[in-house]
């Protein structure tokens, strides 16, 4: 049982949206026929439940600061894009740049995420329980990024503070990133991270850590000199 | 941004509704782009022996009798003309060499905008809503529906620059995106006697495969030789009489859904551009890989 049904057949993206926004902390909301619907659940600062009844399209969850949010369904590109606070959870595939320049909060997709998942992340979370596309963790600054399965090309290129867990193989690894053995701390976190996430299928013993090599981080002025 | 379609129909029983069912895709797909809107049918609705021409011209009423008369006969006994909007779709036993001669010497303000013996393509400036109802596209029936709606960023807006490109016989191409390098492999066709309507980039990759089919490679080998030759991005839907293929370019930037089931294979550049189809929630939905050449 849930306190508020809406559905998008019978609603516009914008109603059901401004609706949400009205309701006070605590209320559990369905959504239901969400058709591929893009910016469903976007912008939120309340803390309320929103269960999304299907495949839904781009933006989900984006900018929000607070609800949690579950996909019963696959969303398409930049789910939990810039998200603040909060979970948006996928139970099916997510596209593109899943949680990009996400600040705070969780995305977690159960399937496979597809290229530039957790692109230029700040400072969230990103869990995957499947693949990874290509160009994973690009430039991100800060925050995790936790993949069950296989990540594809170019993992982490330009990775700046993020640290980046992978429990299947790396396809290859982008520029400036380098391998390092899990500590204490990281096997800590990832306890934390299957346990919130489910994902019982990774374990800790297998996982592969990816930071910066920080090669990057300041200009040499003799690189490539030739004088 | 442009929104691309590719519905191929597996069920003969769906052909009936192929226009019907392609309509709501391109109407949802208006939200990428609302300068210009085509869409190719291919229908066997003809002998095997005939070859069908799309042709069109900008002015409405246009005297396609008078036309038609002025092209010496070329279309041979028995040609039949059906005139609807500002688009006249003949179809003729004639040998089609001799007619494609005789269309690109003929009247310069009739555009030949597709032909072959499957191939039907209704195109022109303007949202989906306008266009598709223009062209009765919801009643139309075929096997195989190839759509496009535009937001231009590398040549103008008209009815010429619109998609699909369909420059061989049966094959057409819609793309999102944009090439980089296509003045460079543009040149380099015209040096090898590649005629061009336009100075539209789409029509440059649409002419490649053209000349790669007409050399006798296969499609999908075709659109290896696209990831290639092209530089830039791309996501393209392209078809031949009897098939139908996709690629993305390396960065996969442009969005490309598939979605199939026993009955159809369906292609949008968002998925709820499907959300309507038959069956769509038991539908194996899956994004082809950058550089990932798929064929049906």
């Amino acid at each position: 049982m849930v306190d508020v049904e809406y559905s998008c057949a019978s609603m516009t993206l914008r109603e059901i949206n401004v609706a949400l926004r009205a309701l006070p902390d605590g209320t559990t909301v369905r959504i239901s026929e969400p058709r591929g619907c893009h910016n469903l659940v976007v912008g939120l600062s309340n803390k309320i439940s929103v269960e999304i009844d299907g495949n839904a399209g781009y933006f989900i969850g984006g900018l929000c600061d607070g609800p949690d949010i579950t996909v019963n369904g696959s969303v398409g590109w930049s789910v939990g894009e810039n998200l603040m606070a909060g979970t948006v959870r996928v139970k099916g595939n997510a596209s593109e740049s899943a949680c990009a320049s996400s600040h705070g909060g969780m995305v977690i997709v159960e399937g496979d995420a597809s290229s530039r998942a957790g692109i230029s992340l700040k400072g969230g979370t990103l869990c995957v329980g499947g693949s990874v596309g290509h160009m994973s963790g690009f430039m991100a600054q800060a925050g995790t990024i936790f993949v069950g399965g296989d990540a594809q090309g170019s993992l982490g290129d330009s990775l700046y503070e993020a640290v980046i867990y992978v429990g299947g193989k790396v396809s290859s690894l982008g520029s400036d990133t380098k391998v390092e053995e899990l500590t204490d701390v990281d096997k800590k976190t990832l306890g934390e991270l299957i346990a919130i996430t489910g994902f019982d299928h990774v374990s800790t013993d297998n996982v592969t850590k990816i930071v910066s090599a920080k090669t990057l981080y300041n200009f040499d002025a003799l690189k490539d000199q030739k004088y | 941004m442009c929104g691309i379609v590719g519905l191929k129909l597996k069920n003969p029983a769906l052909e009936n509704q192929l226009g019907a069912l392609t309509v709501p895709i391109l109407d949802c797909l208006a939200s990428r782009g609302e300068d210009s809107t085509g869409i190719a049918i291919y229908t066997h609705d003809i002998g095997k022996s005939a070859h069908k021409y799309s042709l069109y011209n900008p002015e409405m009423p246009f005297d396609w009798e008078q036309y038609v008369g002025s092209l010496d006969g070329v279309f041979g006994d028995g040609f039949t003309l059906t005139v609807q909007a500002r688009q006249a779709l003949v179809v003729s036993e004639a040998d089609p060499v001799q007619i494609l001669s005789a269309l690109r010497h003929g009247d310069p303000t009739v555009r030949l905008f597709g032909y072959g013996n499957a191939i039907d393509v209704f195109k022109e400036v303007g949202p989906a809503s306008v266009v598709c109802e223009r062209y009765g596209i919801a009643n139309r029936a075929g096997y195989m529906a190839i759509g496009h709606t535009r937001m231009a960023t590398e040549s103008a807006v008209t009815t010429e620059h619109s998609h699909p490109f369909a420059v061989n016989a049966d094959v057409c191409l819609v793309h999102n995106g944009s090439f980089s390098n296509y003045a460079s492999v543009r040149r380099d066709l015209v040096d090898h006697g590649i005629h061009f309507d336009t100075d539209n980039d789409s029509e440059v990759c649409a002419r490649f495969i053209g000349r790669e089919l007409a050399e006798g490679a296969t499609m999908a080998d075709a659109l290896k030789t696209v990831l290639k030759t092209f530089d830039g991005f791309y996501s393209l839907v392209v078809a031949s009489e009897d098939s139908m293929a996709v690629v993305r370019d390396s960065f996969a930037c442009k969005p490309m859904v598939v979605a199939e089931t026993d009955d159809y294979v369906a292609v949008a550049s968002e998925y709820h551009a499907l959300a309507e189809l038959p069956g769509i929630e038991d539908a194996r939905v899956f994004e082809p890989n950058p550089e990932e050449v798929l064929s049906w």
